[in-house]
């Protein structure tokens, strides 16, 4: 989902980029010689983009803000206690403490590393992720999800870490409530 | 108030240093780019050449890439700040040379010891190679890139001499005294302003750099010298995002020589583009956080700051530097010419590959893409577009016969599939990032080869552009270094 609308976005984003240069490369021939009426009347509009950028991309910027990754404690979805999974990186394998959890009910997952940086990312069914954070040595990252569908995710290495990093793969069961 | 009249400025050829840096920056990100084709060709399944020989050369890619967007950027500055301020040719010679015997060390280190712990070098797998590589082999990288990093210091403290001996102090060749002051007319030109800015932040970037590559140097062979791993992460992103941030800032200053030359209207520092460069010295350095957003052992304000920087820094780009081309070439008869239509476009590429680069520093966004084919499709577009883009519009700029020569089909017809292809190869990284494609995989799931094929295909098409740039600049090299007008005189218009 977020995926989605960060592509779309994108795609506006630099599509208005590459309206703005196309508009003015096509209205670049004529010249105007007086360049100070112009540039008064750009100034303006500078201004108007300006506090345009600062009202969209400020609102944007905090409201995306109100839900963060970070503090699993904080974090009360899901119902019931949470499920703790222990995981640990090593070149190239995962560890975990449980490979079964029950959809619906939160799963903690603690995350470090025995060797090299790691990145525990958790894949659904179709192979998007949904959730990630780095295994790091000599650190315990915890991430808090409540998987809403039972199905085989997949745990993949996103942080290079040798010449299997790409192998480095395993799965998790989400059974259903 | 600065004025709005443009005063032309003496066309000076580059010097001969200049152009040995712009001979080597083409021949090393030819090669580069050839690397990343054919790291796309593997992950396409188009041929076959396996994991450790892929990790090689994504490791050569990076480190080149960076390395010669970096030497572009120098010697983009270094030309045009030279007609300003009193520059050592020694030391820019001595930084190329630096460079060069730092690629031998790479090149040695990767391609006879099989090091391929990333341009990255994240700590501590330079020395966890699981019997891949050596130790010797890992020193030989980190001491190659220590070594190029070192001239990096050198050039910029002669840079640093030069403009306190010009103009005083930072604070006056950033312009401050206008800036917050009045302003009269007399702020230090663009080119000054920017040089002062990456100077500031490259130095502090390279030192990180270079202190974290010696405790790791030290730490391959003393092992009981030990480095916290979140220490030396966020040492090595601080010196990358700054250094690679810093190439683009060097290299947009041929777009504020060069695009006045054929608009005839000038670029000035007024207190809106003095704000705007002061706030990104600023941002460049406190916005590397957004790299290390998955990393949640830092404190959260830490992390929360990089994601509300990098919302900040779209501004200067943006409103500043991307609308300041826009407002100069609007109704200004320019005539278009392969120089100037790279420097506009390289404008474009920066402001359009800011847009999913602020997207994907945004924490929540971070947490589903991080380390996807989102993160090299943001940052192609930027210095594939931007900072190369900039870099041939100020080669072909240098190499254009006289100011009346007109492009040749050819070089018109590389420059709208160079524009194009770009576009394409950009586009489908981050649409593979968009479907969760891992960066730095060596084989990809059969769902996402198609997407890999064509970005295979762009990449071959960005490669037979950029060799048509290349090979027209390589038979101009002898014009380039005379002092002539380049740049035609804009159409003429209505009062």
């Amino acid at each position: 989902m977020s995926q989605q609308i960060a592509w779309q976005v994108s795609l506006i984003l630099m599509s208005l980029v590459v309206l703005a240069f196309a508009f003015v490369a096509i209205n670049s021939g004529a010249r105007q010689e007086d360049y100070t009426p112009l540039q008064k009347r750009a100034y303006r509009i500078r201004s108007r983009l300006f506090w345009g950028m600062v009202v969209v991309f400020g609102s944007a910027m905090l409201y995306t803000l109100k839900d963060l990754p970070y503090g699993a404690e904080r974090d009360h979805s899901g119902a019931g206690a949470a499920q703790i999974v222990e995981a640990k990186g090593f070149q190239w394998r995962w560890e975990l403490s449980r490979d079964h959890v029950e959809a619906g009910q939160p799963v903690e997952f603690r995350i470090t590393s025995e060797d090299a940086n790691h990145g525990f990312g958790i894949y659904d069914g179709t192979m998007h992720l949904v959730a990630q954070t780095q295994a790091m040595p000599g650190y315990t990252n915890v991430i808090r999800h409540t998987f809403d569908k039972p199905g085989t995710y997949k745990i993949l290495c996103l942080e290079y870490c040798g010449i299997a990093h790409h192998n480095m793969i395993t799965e998790i069961t989400v059974g259903s409530l | 108030m600065a004025s709005h009249t443009y005063t032309p400025m003496p066309d000076q050829g580059a010097k001969a240093s200049v152009l040995a840096y712009l001979v080597t920056v083409a021949v090393v990100l030819l090669l580069m780019m050839v690397f990343g084709l054919l790291m796309r060709m593997e992950q396409a399944r188009v041929i076959t050449m396996g994991a450790s020989w892929f990790y090689e050369l994504m490791t050569l890619h990076g480190a080149g890439m960076v390395g010669i967007a970096g030497l572009a950027g120098a010697a983009i500055m270094w030309h045009f700040l030279r007609q300003y301020v009193a520059l050592s040719q020694g030391i820019f010679w001595a930084n190329l040379f630096l460079f060069l015997i730092g690629v031998v060390m790479i090149l040695a280190g990767v391609l006879l010891g099989h090091f391929h712990g990333a341009w990255t070098f994240l700590y501590p797998l330079p020395g966890k190679s699981m019997g891949m590589w050596s130790q010797g082999a890992a020193a030989l990288f980190m001491g190659g890139l220590l070594v190029i990093g070192v001239g990096f210091v050198l050039l910029h403290l002669d840079i640093a001499r030069a403009l306190i001996v010009r103009y005083g102090s930072f604070a006056r060749s950033l312009g401050w005294p206008q800036l917050f002051g009045h302003d009269d007319g007399n702020a230090p030109p663009p080119t000054v302003v920017a040089s002062t800015m990456v100077t500031i932040v490259n130095i502090a970037g390279l030192v990180a750099g270079a202190s974290i590559l010696i405790m790791m140097l030290v730490n391959l062979y003393v092992p009981s010298f030990n480095i916290d791993p979140l220490l030396a992460k966020g040492m090595i992103y601080f010196f990358g995002h700054v250094f690679i941030n810093a190439t683009i800032y060097m290299a947009v200053i041929a777009v504020y020589e060069i695009l006045p030359r054929y608009t005839q209207r000038p670029w000035k520092s007024n207190k809106v583009f003095l704000a705007s460069w002061t706030a990104s010295t600023l941002m460049v350095l406190f916005i590397f956080p957004h790299h290390l957003l998955m990393d949640f052992a830092f404190p959260e304000w830490f992390l929360i700051m990089g994601h509300v920087i990098g919302y900040m820094n779209a501004f200067p780009i943006l409103v500043v530097t991307g609308y300041g081309a826009l407002m100069i070439v609007y109704r200004s008869g320019i005539r278009w010419d392969m120089a100037s239509m790279l420097l506009f476009l390289s404008l474009l590429g920066w402001a359009a590959g800011v847009m999913p680069a602020f997207i994907d520093g945004t924490i929540a966004v971070n947490y589903v893409m991080h380390n996807t084919l989102w993160v090299p499709g943001h940052f192609h577009t930027y210095l594939l577009l931007g900072t190369v883009g900039m870099l041939f519009g100020f080669m072909y700029y240098l190499g254009k016969p006289d100011e009346h020569t007109q492009d040749a089909l050819l070089d018109r017809l590389a420059f709208w599939l160079f524009m194009v292809a770009s576009l394409g190869f950009t586009l489908t990284f981050l649409f593979s990032g968009k479907e969760s494609v891992p960066r730095r995989y060596a084989e990809h799931l059969p769902e996402w080869v198609p997407y890999d094929r064509i970005g295979a295909l762009f990449a071959l098409l960005v490669i037979a552009a950029v060799l048509v740039f290349i090979i027209r600049f390589l038979t101009r090299l002898g014009r380039a270094g005379r002092d002539y007008p380049r740049a035609p005189l804009a159409y003429a218009g209505t009062a």
